[in-house]
């Protein structure tokens, strides 16, 4: 039997997605994917992850060596043209012509633009292909202002693209207020204020009329009401139109808002075609999120297979977060069914709306609109996805001050329970697969693909997968190693409340075994620190520490170690500096300025550390902690003692803020900066800490991170004087030694936060938990009990013993340690070289 | 009088071999290295195991170089070893065999204590 010829117009998100799906049947199909972007399908709900730094490979779901690996043809960048209906084929814009057997219209939607004179020049730009994005990046360059004509979802995560770009932005809406067709007129006000407090201005009820050569900027735009403005670029985000035109061209029924009207299987008017996506149309709606449009794929898929599924409509409901105000929007967010009653909450200085629709029984959920907190969207949309009866006081659903929401835990819900709209997984679908042999929730996501799509079920997903796994007496395993079954956090507690000193104490009281291993004894010895601030090298801690801890220097690939002494924010004096060029040459270091505004020597051995360190601590350094998980520097920029632009003393405040938390024990190292302005020169915002100059004061960012997985830090708070800037940091610090996993830098301790930033500002800012002096206290305790390790180390010939290079020859020169000379100072000498000098 | 021979559990009598150090040289829980017969020896010592003393080349043959002496020491289910303070493999500290990787091994030594004399030999 010959191979049925499928042919899928379009390689969008759906598009990609029912290829997956009909490749995972099985069915006997020779698939044929015809895409009019230059490049296959990628992640579209992402695109504006492109100006936070994504390549376009990164945002790829699918590779032309994926699709010939798995024997799809593919071909992009050649639009299909015409549908021969009769003739069973399909022509491009190329002149390609291939035959189906099955056609599958997958071609999405476009961005309208508005008939509106000079619409169509250079600068007036669409937000929805990877192109789109690389033509507002270039205009971008060379404007100063732009405008986003729509303020709807889409708009407003354009406009915020655009203030990212560095933008002075505007958002200019034709009806009333914000995502109206999400929000209610409350909700849609609250959303305006807290996106024009983040410096976007809204213009709303403006009918553009004309766009026109500016004169101050390159273009104006003229409204109805006779005002106008002047801009360099403009993107449309207007909303959406189905992309039928070939639909209508070959004579398939239209639905009413465009797009090809589809029944139940997802086929057309005609039987061999089906549509799926953002171009078909159901029931008269078009769907415009990708859950649905997943949803269609693989109903359709299934069309080729015994199992046929029907596609019976999908829900709209959406959480997210626009300019960083957090959105969600669920059911019927108006409250339009009749007799419907409505609960609402304002609060107006934590900038917070909600509101409920309730059945006109009370007892069930219709929909829901959030602003500015959607905490409780998860529990919202389960009752609401679920028709769940309410709790008798419906109200302690959102109200802040009520009794505490009944909990909606996973094992409340029904096994029909959606968790994932995005792949429409339920909890029977996560309960089959776990009970198939899916023991982690890595397992579970690759074996049902939930939480792959926008991630927001996430958090749900875990706890219900963690549930599960524990209602089967599957150990989660959660705790540090096998000698401990506590997590990092447990064990911080059990050390303070118990008052615990020694790792064997603990292990004693607490874990399993004499002996312990690498993953527990520096995680303990790094929570004994921070909380007692002992010596790394007194004799029950020093065999505990990692490799460069338990010798407080940095082990070299040769055995050999490297020495870096502090230099508090960068900043050091010329004899400072000569002391350090005195001792590099004296024990022929290798030198080299550091990423962190400081000196590192290389190359000394065992027996050389201590007397470097006399020679250095004579001079007036102390240690660095290059080595330790603890404080590394705080850099600085030099700020208004000289820059023109600095506005506070951000040297000042660095060498303030290094002095205070040097030492700092840490579940993973800390890196601080501070910058003298906006402008940013010590790059605050990829540090875990970090401080930027305001003129009424300092706006403290939080959790950002360089390195592997860079990560921009968030912001935490703003305007802080002085001391409240200290208090804030301690207690954020304090709180993450207490609660971060063993090596979690605080990036992904945020990440990981239930509740993320804004929890961890209601605890740090607004001290919720009554924890903020207890933190702080905790802090002065590790100031106060502050001493130079490396100072200490000298003054005990106890400790001193460690840094024999042989315990029968203490200065003894270990063989291996060979070095050889490149510009001019010491480098490891490679293994041939090495050979080399041994032979000559 | 203790003894060990670190290639196996029973103890041993004595042996003839290098005296390198006494008991107070060697760190409790951790390791120390010595220089015997021109070799560079890693001398663990964890109080309250049978035995109490193990022997292994200090050389890591993954990360090569001469640092096996400056690991943690650790028990891996009933093994127990030293982690490579360079690349963290798992020597056993019994047979010197590589937990990671079973193709490679470090050298084991004998040790063991006579009075407070530590005494090592290949
Ligand atoms: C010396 C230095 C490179 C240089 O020549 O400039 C350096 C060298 C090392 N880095 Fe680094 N890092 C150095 C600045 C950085 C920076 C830049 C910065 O601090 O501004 C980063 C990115 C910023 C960040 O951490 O967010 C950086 C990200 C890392 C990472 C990745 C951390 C992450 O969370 O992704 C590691 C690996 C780790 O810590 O697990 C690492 C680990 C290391 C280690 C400790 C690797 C090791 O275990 O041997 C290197 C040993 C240094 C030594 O022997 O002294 N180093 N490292 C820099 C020392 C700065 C200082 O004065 O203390
Ligand atoms: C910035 C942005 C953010 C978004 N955020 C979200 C979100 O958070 N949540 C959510 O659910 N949805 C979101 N969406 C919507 C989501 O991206 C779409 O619902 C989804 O991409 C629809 O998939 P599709 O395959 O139907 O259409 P598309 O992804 O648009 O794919 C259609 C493809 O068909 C091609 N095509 C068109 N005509 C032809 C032709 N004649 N021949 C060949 N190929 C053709 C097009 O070039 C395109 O590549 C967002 C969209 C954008 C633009
Ligand atoms: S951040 Fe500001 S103060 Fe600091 S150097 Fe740059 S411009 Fe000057
Ligand atoms: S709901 Fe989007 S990934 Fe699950």
């Amino acid at each position: 039997m010959a191979k049925c010829k499928v042919v899928v117009v379009g390689n969008g998100m759906v598009g990609h997605h029912f290829v997956e799906r009909l490749l995972a049947t099985g069915a006997e199909a020779a698939v044929v994917v015809i895409g009019a972007e230059p490049r296959p399908a990628y992640d579209r709900v992402h695109l504006s992850d492109y100006f936070a730094g994504k390549r376009p490979e990164e945002l790829a779901l699918t590779t032309r060596e994926h699709y010939a690996a798995c024997g799809v043809e593919a071909h992009f960048g050649d639009p299909v043209v015409a549908i021969d209906r009769a003739a069973k084929r399909v022509v491009t814009a190329a002149g390609r012509v291939f035959a189906y057997d099955k056609l599958v219209l997958a071609t999405g939607s476009y961005p309208f633009v508005p008939p509106i004179p000079g619409a169509d020049g250079d600068a007036c730009l669409t937000y929805r292909t990877i192109d789109d994005l690389g033509r507002i990046r270039a205009e971008a360059d060379r404007s100063r202002v732009g405008v986003v004509v729509g303020g709807g979802l889409l708009g407003l995560e354009c406009a915020n693209a655009l203030r990212n770009l560095g933008l002075e932005t505007h958002v200019v809406e034709f009806a009333p207020g914000l995502m109206g067709v999400q929000l209610d007129p409350p909700g849609s006000r609250m959303l305006r204020r807290k996106v024009e407090a983040l410096g976007v201005v809204v213009h709303t009820e403006k009918a553009t009329t004309r766009i026109g050569d500016g004169r101050k900027r390159r273009l104006v735009m003229e409204f109805a009401d006779e005002t106008s403005l002047e801009t360099d670029l403009i993107v449309f985000s207007a909303g959406i139109r189905p992309q039928d035109q070939l639909a209508r061209a070959c004579g398939l029924e239209i639905g009413p808002r465009g797009g090809a009207v589809i029944d139940h299987r997802c086929l057309t008017s005609d039987p061999d075609i089906f549509a799926i996506g953002e171009c078909a149309s159901f029931g008269g709606t078009v769907f415009g999120l990708v859950g649905p449009g997943y949803r269609m794929a693989e109903v359709a898929a299934s069309q080729f297979t015994a199992d046929k599924q029907h596609f019976t409509g999908a829900d709209l409901s959406t959480k997210l977060k626009l300019l960083g105000v957090e959105v969600g929007s669920i059911g019927d967010s108006h409250g339009k069914t009749p007799g419907a009653i409505c609960l609402s909450y304002t609060d107006e200085r934590r900038e917070v709306y909600k509101r409920i629709n309730l059945s006109p029984d009370g007892k069930k959920l219709l929909g829901a609109v959030l602003v500015g907190d959607t905490s409780d969207y998860s529990a919202l949309h389960q009752y609401y996805l679920n028709g769940l009866e309410l709790p008798a006081e419906p109200e302690s659903l959102i109200f802040p001050a009520a009794s505490p929401a009944p909990a909606l835990g996973p094992a409340a819900l029904p096994e029909g329970a959606t968790i994932c709209s995005c792949h429409n997984v339920t909890k029977g679908a996560i309960l089959a697969a776990i009970d198939g042999g899916a023991l982690s929730l890595a397992d579970v996501k690759g074996a049902t693909r939930a939480s792959t799509g926008c991630g927001g079920c996430a958090p749900l997903l875990k706890s219900l997968v963690d549930h599960e796994l524990a209602a089967r007496g599957v150990a989660v395993a959660r705790g540090l190693c096998e000698h401990f079954p506590f997590t990092r956090q447990e064990l911080f507690h059990i050390v303070q409340v118990e008052e615990i000193r020694t790792f064997d104490e603990l292990l004693a009281r607490h874990g399993r075994g004499r002996v312990g291993c690498d993953l527990c004894k520096p995680a303990v010895a790094s929570i004994l620190a921070s909380l007692w601030n002992e010596h790394p090298l007194a004799k029950s801690h020093a065999p505990l520490q990692d490799t460069n801890d338990a010798f407080l220097a940095n082990l070299q690939k040769d055995g050999t170690y490297s020495v870096v002494p502090r230099i508090p924010g960068g900043e050091i004096t010329p004899d400072k500096l000569i002391a350090i060029g005195r001792v590099a040459k004296k024990y022929n270091l290798y030198t080299k300025i550091t990423g962190g505004q400081r000196i590192d020597l290389f190359g000394a051995t065992l027996a050389q550390l201590p007397h470097i360190w006399r020679e250095l601590i004579d001079a007036g350094f102390e240690t660095g902690h290059a080595y330790g998980k603890a404080l590394r520097t705080v850099k600085s920029c030099v700020g208004s003692t000289w820059c023109r632009y600095g506005v506070q003393d951000s040297v000042g405040m660095a060498i303030r803020l290094e002095n205070r938390y040097k030492g700092l024990r840490a579940p993973h190292k800390i890196k601080a900066a501070v910058s003298g302005c906006t402008r940013e020169c010590a790059e605050v915002q990829s540090k875990d800490f970090g401080v930027i100059a305001t003129d009424k004061g300092w706006n403290l960012y939080v959790c950002g991170n360089g390195g592997m997985k860079p990560r921009h830090a968030d912001l935490l708070a703003t305007d802080l004087d002085d001391e409240t800037l200290i208090r804030t940091i301690d207690r954020f610090l304090m709180f993450y030694v207490r609660t971060a996993d063993r090596l979690q830098r605080t990036s992904v301790w945020l990440d990981n936060l239930e509740g993320g930033i804004d929890y961890l500002r209601e605890v740090v800012v607004e001290d919720k938990l009554g924890i903020g002096a207890e933190l702080e206290a905790q802090m002065a305790r590790v100031i106060d009990s502050y001493r130079c390790e490396w100072k200490a180390t000298l003054e005990d010939p106890e400790k001193l013993k460690r840094f024999r290079q042989f315990v029968n020859d203490p200065d003894g020169r270990d063989e291996r340690v060979v070095f050889v000379t490149e510009r001019g100072q010491i480098r490891p000498a490679r293994e041939e070289e090495r050979t080399a000098l041994e032979s000559a | 009088m203790m003894e060990a021979k670190s290639s196996e559990a029973a103890p041993l009598p004595a042996f003839p071999g290098e005296v390198v150090c006494t008991l107070d040289d060697l760190v409790p829980g951790g390791g120390v290295c010595a220089r015997v017969a021109g070799q560079q020896v890693a001398i663990f010592y964890l109080p309250g195991e049978a035995p109490p003393l193990y022997a292994l080349g200090n050389f890591d043959p993954i990360g090569r170089a001469n640092v096996l002496s400056r690991g943690i020491l650790c028990k891996i289910g009933d093994e127990l070893a030293v982690a490579s303070p360079l690349y963290k493999q798992h020597f056993s500290l019994r047979t010197g065999r590589c937990l990671e990787d079973p193709q490679v091994a470090v050298p084991v030594w004998r040790v063991s204590l006579v009075g407070e004399c530590v005494v090592v030999a290949p």
